[in-house]
């Protein structure tokens, strides 16, 4: 066993917990608010807000 | 459910709007330069050092016409999504779907690839100092968790990243080329290839060559995929563009003379680090160490860019429906298509893990090439529906329709050039794109709301 080895061990432990704290935020965020909120970004408000498209 | 919670929060959920010109740059840039660091040398290896410098300048060529057309397409259709919104507007919703996919299957095997030599570039490092048979798979998995994990958290976070880690990249290279210049290295420059061999396999070495010369900006297009997430898109997009291409071109050229230089062409064509390489050539530790550092870098900002991309892309399709409409999803609190960056994840290891580099890089920037050429199209079809005068655009590109006219003969040409290398990869991916429209023709669109698709607050198209 040497330094290379131990690294491999850690590329692995800290592989399964950023995928945890990612699939946690996910699913924490999924049953907290409501499906329609989170989806409900739409396309090209700032041109509908704020750019005419006018010369 | 918490009440509270959702009350408390804003009642429609968008990108967030943080980003200026130098993260658009840090994008499109942080993408591509990996192809300076590895890739672009196998154009010198099918055609000898003038063929190599023919593709690194023809393909320049090409992604010039990319970057002012797509300047000012997505100045006006500022929207995430790049070109899959570009073509929804302008071509339809077919094209729209395909140029979606030609997006995310680009960016993701790109990612893949990316990972993939990070895992390589660790084993290199390994076995230099005494360590054998390395295992890579915790390295690539690490690489693509830890960047779709920083993409997740907030774009800001991540192309701020990007921009200090692709400078340090592009400085390096700058530096590598002074001190060669100022004689550092221990071995002279030699180009006495170019006159004793300038063509060691004729002509048809210099198209073939022109597949690899991609390598050198592959991915600057990306920078549209920021579209939603930039402060002033009219202006920031145009800038951090054509800021990006002249990097490229600068760093394309540079990298091409060191290596040729200090290099045999007959090595160089081979090569699996040639920026390394030269510094190694040149016996300084810190020039290697320091292209060493850019090597990596330079590949860990390629995958984070390409998160970046996939993941929008991804994510407008869902949110018109083109997909479920589950990957259109805003993260309430991060404001990151956080369903999407988590969704691709799986993906992007299933090739990192599963396939062999070549493939996935040819998958690559076929689908990349499928999307220059819908541009040309594109382009003429912008500029007719919508005649210069008749909407606001944030820059207009010069000498319309020769940019675009050029850009269609050298994909051609290109296309060509793939199909000498890689024929039966292009007509799989063919194939593929082929029964995909098949099944959002005559299943998925049935789902999509027709009339919310077009956002854009345009007059009429002319003609219609």
């Amino acid at each position: 066993m040497d330094v290379w080895n131990y690294l491999e061990y850690a590329a692995w432990v800290l592989s399964a917990l950023v995928a945890a704290i990612m699939l946690i935020d996910l699913i924490k965020v999924d049953t907290t608010y409501d499906n329609e909120l989170l989806t409900s970004s739409r396309e090209g408000e700032l041109e509908l807000t704020q750019e005419r498209h006018e010369l | 459910m918490s009440n509270a919670t959702v009350t408390e929060a804003p009642q429609r959920l968008g990108l967030l709007r943080v980003l200026g010109p130098g993260h658009v740059w840090a994008l499109g840039v942080g993408i591509v330069l990996v192809g300076e660091y590895m890739g672009w040398n196998f154009s010198v290896g099918k055609g000898g050092m003038i063929a190599g410098l023919v593709a690194c300048w023809v393909a320049g060529l090409l992604y010039t016409c990319v970057a002012m057309i797509d300047s000012e397409v997505t100045s006006t259709v500022a929207a995430a999504g790049g070109q899959y919104a570009q073509a929804k507007h302008i071509v339809g919703p077919l094209m729209a779907f395909n140029v979606g996919l030609f997006l995310v299957m680009a960016y993701t095997m790109l990612e893949a690839a990316n990972a993939i030599t990070i895992g390589f570039l660790l084993d290199t490092v390994a076995g230099m100092l005494g360590h054998t048979g390395l295992n890579q798979k915790p390295f690539i998995i690490l690489t693509i968790l830890a960047l779709a994990w920083l993409n997740y958290r907030g774009v800001l976070a991540s192309l701020s990243f990007n921009l200090v880690i692709t400078a340090f990249a592009f400085v390096a290279i700058i530096i590598l080329f002074v001190s060669v210049k100022f004689g550092v290295s221990a071995v002279p420059l030699d180009f006495s290839a170019v006159t004793n061999e300038p063509l060691p396999y004729g002509w048809l070495g210099v198209v073939a060559a022109l597949h690899f010369g991609l390598w050198y900006y592959l991915g600057i297009e990306g920078t549209c995929q920021a579209a939603e997430e930039v402060r002033s898109p009219a202006r920031s997009l145009p800038f951090g563009t054509m800021a990006g291409i002249m990097t490229l071109l600068i760093a394309a050229t540079l990298t091409w003379y060191v290596c040729s230089g200090l290099i045999p062409w007959e090595y160089l064509g081979n090569a699996g680090t040639p920026l390394f390489d030269a510094a190694r050539v040149t016996g300084n530790t810190s020039l290697m160490v320091l292209l060493f550092i850019g090597t990596a870098f330079a590949t860990t900002a390629s995958a984070n860019g390409c998160i970046n991309d996939a993941s929008r892309a991804w994510f407008s399709m869902g949110r018109d429906r083109y997909l479920p409409s589950w990957f259109g999803a805003v993260h309430p609190r991060y404001r990151t298509p956080y369903r999407s960056i988590v969704f691709l994840v799986p993906i992007a290891l299933i090739f990192a893990l599963g396939a062999p580099l070549d493939q996935v890089i040819t998958f690559s920037i076929l689908s990349g090439l499928l999307g220059y050429t819908f541009m040309t199209f594109n382009m003429f079809m912008f500029r007719r529906k919508w005649p210069l005068g008749s909407i606001k655009r944030g820059y207009v590109h010069p000498w319309h329709p020769l940019p675009a006219l050029v850009l269609l003969l050298i994909c051609g040409a290109t296309y060509f050039a793939v199909f000498l290398g890689y024929g039966t990869q292009l007509i799989a991916m063919l194939c593929f794109y082929i029964i995909a429209s098949l099944w959002f023709h005559f299943w998925r669109y049935r789902f999509v709301k027709r009339g919310d698709q077009f956002t854009m607050p345009w007059p009429r198209p002319q003609g219609y």
